[in-house]
């Protein structure tokens, strides 16, 4: 039990019509372990996030979440299976129907069934844990800055103290500041939950902060799998090429001129 | 040429059994989740108001002069066979069998099934439908059984106010620009009404607002590709809609009055 990695990819494929996405992902996460993937737009990182999920099919390949294969659940297994997951969406996805607390709280008061006054407690907990004051509780999300959503969808994903947490972007459209906060505010849920976290990004001053391992996605498959402090000098030129921004490089962006 | 004619009619065939085959499920899945718990009541009772209530002053309107066009129209075509005592039955007969539900589902498919459309398609190009799963939340439970329940339980209720105000509007002509005697008039707009008048109008309103919730939630459920995807998920809820409710409107007709 204890070498089980906590998620584990195998030969993911996912193709939409012609055009083949994943080709073939392995990547094993540890039980509270955090692993960031890098890739450059379009490379499948946001499809691999899905289909851990469960929110898109693989064609092919298998998911394992605590040894337990996910693709083929349904019904009560699949949400005791969500049930362990907390996710950070890249656009927050906050629901704009209802207010902050509702947001924050709706796990809690459609899955857990607490009553809404306490989970209105526990909701404004999380929001302070978050940085945000009781007052934003009552406001809808199109009241709400960028940053200050994002950290109402960290809050929203971490309410019901998940086991593994993904984040798609967490700092995309963000000034430096804020996503050098949003990091932090990362780093500190998964110590307090101990949670396991999955993540994406092209932002490589977020990768570095959060990762204990990154992986780099290229081309639907994992090119390079190794501990944070390593990509700096990988010896690999695909990863050298992205972590140092260069237009240069094996990695060919599709442009026309 | 001819090739490519042929290839343009088959591509037509195939997407329009991928539509159909893609609603037919939708349909399916839909009505599983609108019979199995958990039931979002506060959902049901949110869409309840917006269909029922705030529809009110466009559906009344929309009754009271086709009420009044009615019974101008029938007057002077009846004049020429020296029946105007018919235009109080025509105008009830009118209203309740055809021009209430009818006329009231059209509205609302343009108010209710385009913002169910834009709503949906919007929550699912920013991903909020996915956050709704990753939060053990089944989308179709949470948005798209509430509409189906509010739409199918509210048309009939406007379509029945829709009625009475369609006949008020026809008694206003009648009484004030036509000459009838008020208590003649609110007497042969009685006489010769039927239950099942008045119950076929009813039964048309729920088919008809079970379509529009339906292919409006389906239509914003597929969306995709920004605000040009949402503005044609838009388009196709109220175009699809209007026609299933006039397709629709014929087929209940015929299964209720031809023997």
């Amino acid at each position: 039990m204890t070498d089980q990695p906590k998620i584990q990819i195998r030969g993911v494929c996912k193709s939409f019509g012609p055009k083949t996405v994943l080709d073939g992902v392995d990547l094993d996460v540890g039980t509270g372990e955090s692993v960031v993937i890098i890739g450059g737009s379009g490379t499948g990182k946001s499809v691999l996030l899905k289909c851990t999920l469960g929110l898109l099919h693989p064609d092919a390949g298998s998911v394992r979440i605590d040894g337990q294969e996910t693709a083929r659940l349904s019904g009560k297994d699949r949400d005791r299976m969500l049930h362990k997951f907390g996710m950070l969406f890249q656009g927050a996805a906050l629901f704009d129907s209802l207010t902050v607390w509702e947001n924050v709280a709706f796990r809690l008061v459609h899955g857990d069934k607490m009553p809404r006054r306490d989970a209105r407690e526990v909701a404004v907990e999380k929001l302070r844990q978050v940085g945000l004051s009781p007052d934003v509780a009552d406001l809808v999300p199109a009241e709400l800055s960028g940053g200050m959503q994002k950290r109402v969808g960290l809050a929203r994903a971490i309410a019901a103290e998940p086991e593994i947490i993904f984040f798609d972007e967490p700092t995309t459209g963000l000034d430096p500041i804020m996503a050098d906060v949003i990091n932090d505010l990362i780093v500190d849920c998964r110590e307090q939950l101990g949670a396991t976290t999955l993540s994406i990004t092209h932002d490589m001053a977020s990768a570095r902060k959060i990762a204990d391992r990154i992986a780099m996605i290229y081309h639907g498959r994992i090119i390079w799998v190794g501990d944070a402090q390593a990509v700096e000098d990988s010896g690999n030129p695909y990863v050298d090429q992205f972590v140092h921004g260069r237009a240069e490089g094996p990695i060919k962006m599709e442009l026309r001129r | 040429m001819n090739l490519n004619f042929l290839a343009i009619i088959g591509r037509m065939v195939l997407s329009f059994l991928r539509h159909a085959g893609r609603l037919s499920t939708f349909t399916v899945v839909s009505l599983l989740h609108c019979f199995t718990p958990p039931f979002f009541l506060r959902n049901i009772g949110r869409q309840m108001v917006e269909i029922g209530y705030y529809s009110l002053p466009v559906v009344g309107l929309t009754a009271i002069f086709s009420g009044m066009v009615l019974a101008l129209q029938s007057h002077t075509g009846f004049a020429r066979f020296s029946a105007e005592g018919a235009v109080a039955t025509v105008v009830v007969l009118s209203m309740t069998r055809e021009l209430g539900p009818v006329l009231a589902g059209l509205m609302v498919a343009g108010r209710i099934g385009a913002s169910m459309a834009a709503e949906i398609g919007t929550m699912r190009v920013t991903e909020q439908i996915d956050a709704l799963t990753t939060l053990e939340t089944n989308p179709y439970k949470y948005l798209v059984a509430p509409r189906l329940w509010a739409a199918t339980l509210m048309l009939p209720l406007l379509v029945l106010v829709a009625d009475v105000i369609g006949v008020f509007g026809g008694y206003l002509v009648g009484t004030y620009k036509l000459g009838f005697n008020p208590t003649n008039y609110v007497k042969r707009t009685l006489d010769y009404l039927e239950f099942v008048d008045v119950f076929s109008g009813l039964v048309k309103a729920a088919v008809f607002g079970f379509l529009i919730a339906l292919i409006g939630c389906y239509n914003g459920y597929m969306s995709k590709g920004g605000a040009q995807g949402v503005g044609q998920a838009t388009r196709n809820a109220v175009v699809g809609a209007s026609i299933l409710i006039l397709t629709a409107n014929y087929i209940i007709t015929e299964l209720f009055f031809s023997r």
